[in-house]
């Protein structure tokens, strides 16, 4: 089972790895944000991970890290 | 299972500082930046390597590759490339411009290089308008496409059509590999690191210039959400710019 780690503060919430991500284990949370003002990008913990990296691969600002 | 026992199978490359980037959201000038530090790390290029930055975004390229950089003026970069390769064979000489750089200002010193068979690499960063200095109409501007200069739509009576660079680049007889790809999906990227490491390879084999058009997006210019703009980088933008590899050594 794969998981994603944010990092957080360079994260500006584009949304592209939402988009990219079958499982749809990220949203953005509308709750929080990090000190540049934006949404971040979250991973949802009770969804399955395949660990595929797609949102990496597509993040332009290498906001996330991928392990499987 | 904790984060601490899995495998990482994604993570920053080496060559990428941990500087965050200053881009707008959804720009993919970052995503290029990280292509460039994998495709560094993949040649095991980074003690060598010297960047050379246009004008545009990607000037503080400096801040987030941890290679050598050297500024150049205003689409001068492959004029500048030249006389550190020169001075340097020893060294990796890699530009990276923007299209208001090197298809504006600097197209001749673009030809002129590549007619020289200079071994230099060129990153071109295509997103079709002049992004840091508020987004006026660039050569590669499409046809009705608004911009701040043209805020009817570019006319190409009067305006002028998109000059495609990789195509015109790849006519020369100095020019090892000219090939033009997009970074609006995780398909197009998987190419793009393909092509970036032939450009790289072009030089590592002295075979001549090599350059990589990477289309890309800029949401705040093109006055649309990063959905919105990768959607028109996809549907718009590729009919007038076709990908593919114009010249392979």
């Amino acid at each position: 089972m794969g998981r994603v780690a944010v990092k957080e503060e360079r994260c500006k919430g584009c949304g592209y790895c939402l988009e990219v991500c079958k499982e749809g284990n990220l949203y953005l949370d509308s709750t929080r944000r990090n000190r540049s003002g934006y949404s971040v990008a979250t991973f949802s913990e009770d969804k399955v991970c395949s660990g595929c990296a797609l949102c990496a691969e597509i993040c332009p600002d290498v906001a996330l890290e991928v392990y499987r | 299972m904790s984060i601490a026992a899995k495998k990482r199978v994604f993570a920053s490359p080496a060559s990428l500082t941990d500087n965050k980037f200053h881009f707008c959201p959804g720009c993919h000038h970052g995503l290029v930046h990280r292509l460039a530090a994998e495709t560094i790390d993949y040649y095991d290029l980074s003690s060598k390597a010297i960047g050379v930055i246009g004008v545009g975004c990607g000037v503080f390229l400096y801040d987030y590759l941890a290679i050598d950089c050297c500024e150049s003026p205003h689409g001068r970069a492959p004029a500048v490339a030249t006389g550190i390769k020169r001075s340097n064979p020893d060294s990796f000489v890699v530009t990276y411009q923007g299209d208001g750089d090197l298809a504006a200002i600097g197209t001749s010193e673009i030809i002129h290089a590549a007619n020289r068979q200079e071994s230099i690499t060129i990153i071109f960063v295509n997103n079709s308008v002049y992004g840091m200095t508020g987004g006026q109409m660039a050569p590669t501007t499409l046809p009705g496409q608004k911009t701040t200069t043209t805020p009817a739509g570019r006319q190409p009576v009067g305006d002028g059509y998109p000059i495609n660079v990789a195509e015109l680049i790849s006519t020369l007889k100095g020019t090892a590999f000219a090939a033009r790809v997009a970074c609006h999906s995780h398909t197009h990227i998987r190419t793009a690191r393909k092509a970036m490491r032939r450009a790289f390879q072009a030089q590592i084999e002295k075979r001549g210039l090599g350059l990589i058009e990477l289309l890309s997006a800029c949401p705040t210019n093109w006055r649309m959400t990063p959905q919105q703009s990768v959607r028109r980088l996809e549907a718009e933008m590729i009919n007038t710019f076709p990908l593919g590899t114009y010249k392979d050594f």
